[in-house]
């Protein structure tokens, strides 16, 4: 996976910060918004890093194309895109092989979360688009996506948080950037839930030891766990502004959507 | 509410799930010889039969009583396992609604707009003097005068948004109270 690092980059230097200034066990800042689209059903917006996300759910809506339709239960067609101006060079518009994979995986991991059985014969439509990309789309788009989920009042065992992490000179770091992503060893992404502990997507680029994929599926789960709590406060917020504006009731309302 | 390992929440949104029993209203969307197919606010549309109809219909007869666009109060007949609803208007209390204006909200606030054993709805009419219908899957009827309706249909956004609120009532009442100042001095 790893392409030739150019000249005089360091991906860790002598004091173990990398190249954004992180630690090996750091986030990039994560900020999470949900309920911005008036019209969907529920909506997220993520930025992680340099990443910008929006997740938009239509639904539970009648399924279209009409085959696809289970008479049993609910499905969920997911659609990541990655929009042209997302990446430096300009991404040609439309499905590719990898878009294809990250709809398909996302879909799956959201399709596990949802009480898909309460709503037979309907489709629930989840659009992730990437504004801009920086490594770590998949993950970042499962995050809004699930906040979306959530946004629209589906209902769902758990939110699920996503993060990857990774191999990079020689050390195990969590959630990859671009140039990591581009020049390191390894990538990792995960999605775990934290308070059952199971995990719903697990990919791996690159190569690891057993030591090293431990230590990084440890350090993924600890990042997951902190996007959890992010997650959470996105939507208790979108309903204690409605009310800060409103009289100031703003402790109250947080009591009522906790 | 939570029950040994079951927990029982009240959701803020959501789409309308059908249940046998309820009274919707609903917006004729599509018809054959023999049916009506109503929205009703839900990922799955009410079929009413002509027969479940207040009228004596003749088959191929049905855009005579209703056509698209028309609202009605109905009674959920049946839901099957597969969610296939049957409406019924075979009730007294159950009728087309000619005129007025509806306004939809999520399912899951219609008890707010009704209040506690009707406290909101009474005073809603109480101050306008409208005629107000609300079905159990979030769609409202309001009939009266125009300026009033619309004011009514104000109130009841502020409802939906500010549901999860505390001193909602007393907010809706000022704003009552300013909208219709003839009414109550």
């Amino acid at each position: 996976m790893s392409m030739d690092l150019p000249e005089g980059m360091k991906l860790i230097d002598e004091n173990g910060k990398r190249l954004d200034g992180r630690n090996a066990d750091e986030l990039r800042p994560i900020r999470i918004e949900a309920g911005v689209l008036r019209r969907a059903d529920g909506s997220a917006y993520v930025e992680m890093g340099k990443n910008k996300i929006l997740a938009a759910v239509y639904g539970p809506r009648e399924c279209h194309p009409r085959h696809l339709q289970d008479p049993t239960r609910a499905i969920v067609q997911c659609h990541y895109n990655m929009l042209s101006f997302s990446v430096d060079d300009r991404k040609r518009p439309g499905p590719d092989r990898r878009s294809v994979e990250i709809s398909k995986i996302v879909g799956e991991a959201l399709e596990y979360s949802i009480f898909l059985e309460q709503f037979p014969r309907t489709s629930i439509d989840v659009y992730i688009a990437v504004l801009q990309a920086n490594a770590g789309t998949r993950c970042a788009g499962l995050t809004a996506a699930s906040v979306a989920v959530a946004d629209a009042g589906i209902p769902m065992r758990d939110l699920i948080p996503a993060c990857a992490a990774g191999k990079v000179a020689d050390t195990i770091v969590l959630d990859l950037n671009k140039e990591e992503d581009n020049f390191g060893d390894a990538d990792l992404p995960l999605a775990y839930i934290p308070r059952t502990g199971e995990v719903l997507l697990l990919q791996m680029d690159g190569h690891l030891t057993q030591a090293e994929f431990n230590r990084a599926i440890e350090l993924a789960k600890g990042g997951c766990s902190q996007i959890y709590a992010v997650q959470q406060d996105a939507l208790r917020r979108k309903y204690s502004i409605a009310a800060g504006e409103n009289g100031g009731k703003e402790e109250e309302a947080r009591g009522n959507v906790a | 509410m939570s029950k040994g390992n079951y927990v029982d929440i009240l959701p803020l949104s959501g789409k309308y799930v059908p249940f046998s029993g309820d009274e919707v209203i609903g917006t004729v969307n599509d018809m054959t010889s023999s049916n009506w197919l109503f929205d009703i606010n839900s990922p799955y549309p009410g079929v009413l039969h002509a027969s479940e109809s207040p009228w004596k219909v003749e088959f191929g007869a049905t855009a005579k009583y209703l056509e698209l666009g028309d609202n009605v109060t109905a009674r959920i007949l049946s839901v099957d396992d597969s969610k296939h609803v049957q409406l019924t208007m075979r009730d007294q209390s159950l009728r087309k609604l000619k005129g007025g204006h509806v306004v939809d909200i999520p399912y899951a606030k219609v008890p707010r707009v009704i209040g506690k054993s009707g406290s909101m709805i009474e005073m809603i009419k109480e101050y306008s003097r409208c005629k107000v219908l609300i079905g159990k899957n979030g769609r409202i009827w309001i009939d009266g005068e125009v300026e009033n309706v619309l004011k009514v249909a104000k109130a009841i956004r502020i409802i939906d948004e500010e549901s999860h609120t505390h001193g909602l009532t007393d907010r809706i009442r000022d704003f009552l109270e300013s909208s219709f100042p003839s009414k109550h001095g």
